[in-house]
């Protein structure tokens, strides 16, 4: 048996949405590189809907295909739905990870929730 | 495929798979058994054990053979230290980089009241034999040095530790599970008391291989039973596999001269090409290393992700990064000599078979550049350190 599913190498080898959005309005970073994963998210949100999305990864095979499968399942969903994104929804929509590698998972959850916060924060500094 | 994971395990030679295949089948009797076809089963064993003791400089009963290095390095260790509890000396002397085989023993001992010095070996990957010596005290048991690492090929100054503990009285055992049938060892030139091999590192077969017992050192075996292996080793000798074993060292060691040019040579031309891509370094002393070793750490890219599409074009590699060995640190032998944790995770090992040509390091050479180049190129730690927010390590 392989080690990750088809899904998991599919999205490792064909990341989707990689790169960077110069304008983005939401910014999100986690993991470090001590341990060996940094996930970066770039959200660009117009009328409470993610228009655009676009990740830069350091770190293993399923992180990679973690954030490219995140950035797939948020793309043209509104806010509503992309704060209710959860690691769990990550790894099923790729058959699944190994258990030591869930932590890959979490990584992009939290790497959307922090681009979320920053782009609130963003909002929140606009009004005032 | 390009196979360039050598350290890993071997393929089988041809020859020690004849042999192998021609005890399964014809040689299978038991050897303790006192009929002629017991007795030439028997026959096997201790002509094999004969070629291996030829091939280390050892004498026919100094060959216990074992199911592996892991076993073999138990079984040293723990008969060191049973002998050194007797005597009350309950300290031993080690490096920071050894196989878990031999660190994990040690730890276990640890916890049973022995003390353990785990000897630095320094950015080079090189123990100093005066740093052995500085650290054998009264009641030091054994010092336990591998003879060439496992992941970044450095070879350990291992006939100079010898001198010293033949000299102050302590045994010496050494893990030599990477050097047999690569490079000469002699176990009476190098003053070692007790050696682990395995025969899969040498093109033999999985699951066998042997512990070299020096003369009159005690010795426990691990496996309570019958007589087997003069009480040393109970269990029914695992013939096919000791007879192959033996026809793959005598192999490697009539070989090892024309193996080791070629493989310099080799190991030259992928050194000086990996060498091109920015922010890498190579891993341990450049020269006192095995001939097919070549360890590289990269920086900002992780190691897992690397071996992967190594994988997709066809080359199989190794990595000490912490994905790869499924837990949260990287390699503890890259971290011993002192890569920080973020440029431990970007390492890659090719370790290469004697048959590996020009043709195909380069081609490792150009798809290792390309794969590097490629997680680079959407790396958040490799966007900043090229942005100057982060200083380059390497």
């Amino acid at each position: 048996m392989a080690l990750y599913s088809e899904k998991v190498m599919d999205h490792f080898r064909n990341p989707r949405n990689v790169g960077v959005i110069e304008d983005a309005n939401g910014v999100g970073l986690a993991g470090n590189a001590k341990c060996g994963d940094i996930m970066k998210m770039y959200l660009k949100i117009e009328d409470e809907v993610v228009q655009d999305v676009k990740f830069e990864t350091f770190g293993c095979g399923s992180a990679i295909a973690s954030s490219s499968m995140a950035t797939e399942l948020i793309k043209g969903q509104p806010l509503s739905e992309v704060r209710k994104l959860t690691n769990q929804a990550v790894a099923e929509a790729l058959d699944g990870l190994p258990a030591y590698k869930m932590h890959c998972s979490v990584l992009a959850e939290e790497a959307i929730q922090a681009a979320l916060q920053d782009y609130e924060s963003r909002m929140t500094k606009e009004d005032n | 495929m390009i196979y360039a994971d050598n350290a890993a395990t071997t393929a089988l030679s041809p020859k020690a798979l004849s042999v192998l295949v021609h005890h399964a089948k014809n040689t299978w009797g038991n050897p303790s058994s006192l009929y002629a076809h017991g007795q030439e089963a028997k026959e096997v064993l201790e002509q094999a054990r004969t070629q291996i003791a030829r091939c280390i400089g050892a004498k026919e009963r100094e060959i216990i053979f074992t199911s592996g290095g892991s076993e073999a390095d138990n079984q040293a260790i723990l008969s060191a230290a049973a002998w050194g509890k007797q005597k009350g000396k309950r300290h031993i002397v080690s490096s920071a980089f050894e196989h878990h085989a031999v660190l994990h023993t040690l730890q276990k001992l640890e916890k049973e009241g022995f003390e353990v010095t785990y000897l630095d070996v320094h950015a080079d990957g090189l123990v100093r034999p005066e740093e052995v010596k500085a650290a054998i005290r009264e009641d030091t048991c054994l010092v336990s040095i591998m003879y060439a690492n496992n992941e970044i090929g450095t070879i350990q100054p291992i006939g100079e530790i010898g001198a010293i503990c033949r000299e102050k009285k302590v045994l010496f055992h050494t893990d030599a599970v990477q050097a047999i049938g690569h490079i000469p060892v002699n176990v009476v030139t190098d003053q070692v008391d007790m050696l682990s091999a395995s025969a899969h590192k040498f093109h033999g077969p999985k699951g066998v291989g042997f512990l070299y017992v020096r003369q009159g050192v005690p010795v426990r075996s691990l496996i309570e039973g019958g007589a087997q292996e003069r009480g040393r080793r109970a269990g029914t000798e695992n013939v096919p596999g000791i007879g192959a074993m033996a026809a793959a060292l005598q192999e490697a060691a009539s070989h090892m001269d024309e193996n080791a040019r070629h493989l310099k040579a080799m190991q030259a031309r992928l050194i000086e090409g990996l060498s091109r891509i920015p922010h890498g370094a190579l891993n341990g002393d450049r020269d006192r290393r095995l001939p097919g070793n070549v360890s590289f750490c990269f920086e900002g890219i992780e190691g897992e992700a690397l071996l992967l599409l190594l994988d997709d074009k066809g080359i199989c590699a190794s990595s000490g990064s912490a994905c790869t060995s499924g837990s949260l640190d990287p390699s503890h032998v890259l971290l011993a000599i002192g890569r920080v944790h973020d440029v431990a995770h970007g390492s890659l090992r090719l370790s290469l078979g004697e048959d590996v040509t020009e043709e195909e390091i380069d081609y490792i050479i150009a798809c290792v550049g390309e794969v590097v180049a490629y997680l680079r190129s959407f790396s958040p730690l490799w966007r900043d350190l090229e942005a100057g927010k982060k200083a380059f390590i390497l």
